[in-house]
């Protein structure tokens, strides 16, 4: 029996209709898309921009990748002098930073227990900086875990709002990008943390009080 | 105690959860005596306000008899109270300017991280609400915990009735800043888009406000009469065209001033609204604002846009271009409860304002869960449940 040895030919692809005009309707698509971006990225280009007026931490990128430079403003309706004594003992701040267990004076030295992402961080730090009514500095030891800096400062604030209290702090973020990923899933990355102890230092100098929605004390 | 609690989209039961206690030194505890099922109640029944967590106890129009006080409340065990929805410091840059539902320090600190990344500032604590604005627990209940209680709650005289003056607590002076919202000259004409009970509220303040002509819009026949026999002219979106009944009953001009009293979950078939609920199905934050969209269309130019309803998310297919081109004014926002009550408690002692012509059913706490359901499918009948926790299940 004769069989036919030659290779046998697929039958040529023949694209329906329909699927035509899908392809040309996703072109099309990433076309425009692609010319929008054009024009938006060549329009009324800049090469040069001015150092602007904004905080460092509000920057878009990071000049230094190592470091992380974070940090909040918040006005609280109280006089200067009452936030700077709070804050100048530091024995206070476990109060309102809800990470934070435990600050203990030690001679100079502050020995802050901080509950970190899957463990606890012990820092020590040193008051570097200290301007009564204005602003507290202070940075990390040798006996630190992480390497810290950080500085609370006071204004006035426009019209007799009281006084804009910033906090801005400077960390080596163990792990890089990724550690900070993690620390945020754990919710103790540091800017997270500042904004929320910032809000939590405001409500207990202007209500006395901080807020919770806990229905029972053991929950509080 | 018992408690309606919110266990996902059309699941609310009530169940036994721990009786609330004093947490903080502002605190009161209520025990409950009334608690009214609210409009947007309704949108955390149907799932599309994000934030919330199964077990939460809803209920944000409440009143109670004070029974224990924290040592800095300024209240006294044993009076009656109806409490604000919105939960206020009173001591914050907005609690100082009245703007009480901007309060700063009432959403917890740990709260307020989703707010802001959705509306780049977060807003006051709500009773019984989206974790987005504090996650307390409700009202409906058969006790609250209601903290800040030295800055909410007004303290009502032996005399008045609980349907007299529970709906202080929101619906009442909602309606009312929607319609001082609506910036009302003598004359002027007002439309109002919805005949639920914040509708019909601004339409009896819209009036006492001096507006010449209040036209209500709405579909069910009941809520309409309710809305005619308040003052104002009716119209059925289902039976006429809106913006050219509207220009025509606004002598060619739209009215002067358009309040939008329905908010996220508009009704009709519209095709904008049928993609819009598409998207509420899938679960993104979308809002229905086929209300508000053809209230910006229908009102006349330089006109006033007020709107009480809520929203929580993103609209699209919004007519921008009206609201510029007519140089349209806007104004919006969570009440300020704690502004009105006095006001509004006297003009309800001196008989000046109907609170009760809106109740339309009354039940047992137990069955609250058949409040919601009624509510919400049945509009036409159900204009207003309220919650009972002392009165006997049937």
């Amino acid at each position: 029996m004769y069989r036919d040895h030659r290779p046998k030919r697929r039958a040529a692809y023949r694209p329906e209709p329909g699927e035509l005009w899908l392809a040309a309707g996703i072109g099309a698509i990433i076309g425009l898309a692609g010319a929008s971006w054009y024009q938006i990225q060549t329009r009324n280009s800049v090469d040069r921009r001015l150092p602007d007026d904004a905080p460092l931490r509000t920057a878009r990128s990071q000049p230094d990748r190592r470091r992380t430079v974070t940090g909040r403003t918040i006005t609280i309706d109280r006089p200067r002098s009452e936030l700077y004594e709070f804050w100048r003992d530091f024995k206070n701040l476990p109060q309102v930073m809800e990470n934070v267990k435990d600050i203990t004076a030690d001679g100079d030295l502050s020995r802050w227990q901080i509950d970190g992402p899957g463990r606890d961080v012990s820092l020590v730090t040193a008051v570097t900086d200290d301007v009564p009514n204005e602003r507290i500095a202070w940075s990390s030891t040798e006996a630190s875990d992480i390497e810290t800096r950080g500085q609370v400062s006071f204004r006035d604030a426009p019209a007799g709002r009281g006084t804009e209290v910033t906090l801005d702090l400077e960390y080596r973020a163990p792990g890089g990008a990724l550690g900070r990923a993690v620390a945020k899933m754990f919710q103790s990355e540091p800017h997270l943390q500042a904004r929320r102890d910032l809000k939590r230092l405001k409500m207990l100098m202007e209500t006395g009080e901080i807020a919770t929605n806990a229905n029972r004390r053991s929950a509080a | 105690m018992r408690a309606l609690t919110w266990h996902g989209k059309h699941d609310v039961r009530v169940d036994t959860v721990p009786d609330p206690e004093i947490v903080n030194p502002r605190d009161a505890i209520l025990e409950v005596t009334s608690t009214a099922i609210c409009g947007s109640d309704l949108h955390l029944y149907d799932g599309v306000i994000p934030g919330m967590t199964s077990g939460d106890i809803l209920g944000h129009e409440f009143m109670g008899r004070v029974v224990e006080t924290g040592p800095k409340s300024t209240l006294k065990k044993g009076q009656r109270v109806v409490v604000p929805f919105t939960i206020s410091c009173g001591a914050c840059f907005f609690c100082q300017k009245q703007l009480y539902s901007a309060c700063d320090n009432t959403n917890p600190a740990e709260k307020q991280d989703m707010t802001e990344g959705l509306y780049g500032h977060s807003v006051s604590a709500l009773f019984g609400y989206s974790h987005l604005t504090g996650g307390y627990p409700g009202g409906q209940a058969e006790y609250v915990r209601v903290p800040f209680s030295d800055v909410g709650p007004i303290v009502i005289p032996d005399g008045m009735d609980d349907d007299d003056v529970l709906f202080l607590s929101d619906v009442l002076p909602t309606g009312w800043q929607a319609a001082e919202n609506a910036d009302i000259s003598e004359g002027d004409t007002v439309a109002v888009w919805g005949c639920g009970p914040v509708g019909l509220f601004a339409v009896q303040a819209a009036l006492a406000m001096g507006a010449g002509k209040v036209i209500a819009i709405d579909e069910y026949p009941n809520r309409l009469a309710l809305a005619k026999k308040l003052g104002a002219e009716i119209i059925d979106f289902k039976q006429t065209n809106v913006l050219e009944a509207l220009t025509e009953m606004s002598g060619g001009l739209g009215p002067d001033s358009v309040i939008d009293a329905v908010g996220m979950e508009s009704h009709g078939f519209a095709p904008d609204t049928v993609m819009d609920n598409i998207k509420q199905n899938v679960g993104i934050g979308a809002d229905s604002p086929h209300a508000l969209r053809e209230a910006l269309m229908c009102v006349r130019k330089g006109g006033t846009v007020s709107i009480p309803g809520v929203y929580g998310g993103m609209a699209d297919k919004f007519p921008l271009g009206a609201l510029m081109e007519k140089g349209v004014q806007v104004r919006t926002g969570q009440t300020h409860v704690q502004k009105y009550l006095d006001d509004l408690l006297r003009r309800i002692g001196d008989g000046e304002l109907d609170t009760k012509f809106l109740i339309s059913h009354r039940l047992p706490l137990e069955e609250a869960a058949k409040g919601y359901k009624n509510f919400r499918y049945n509009q036409n009948d159900w204009t207003k449940v309220i919650l009972k926790p002392g009165m006997l299940a049937a």
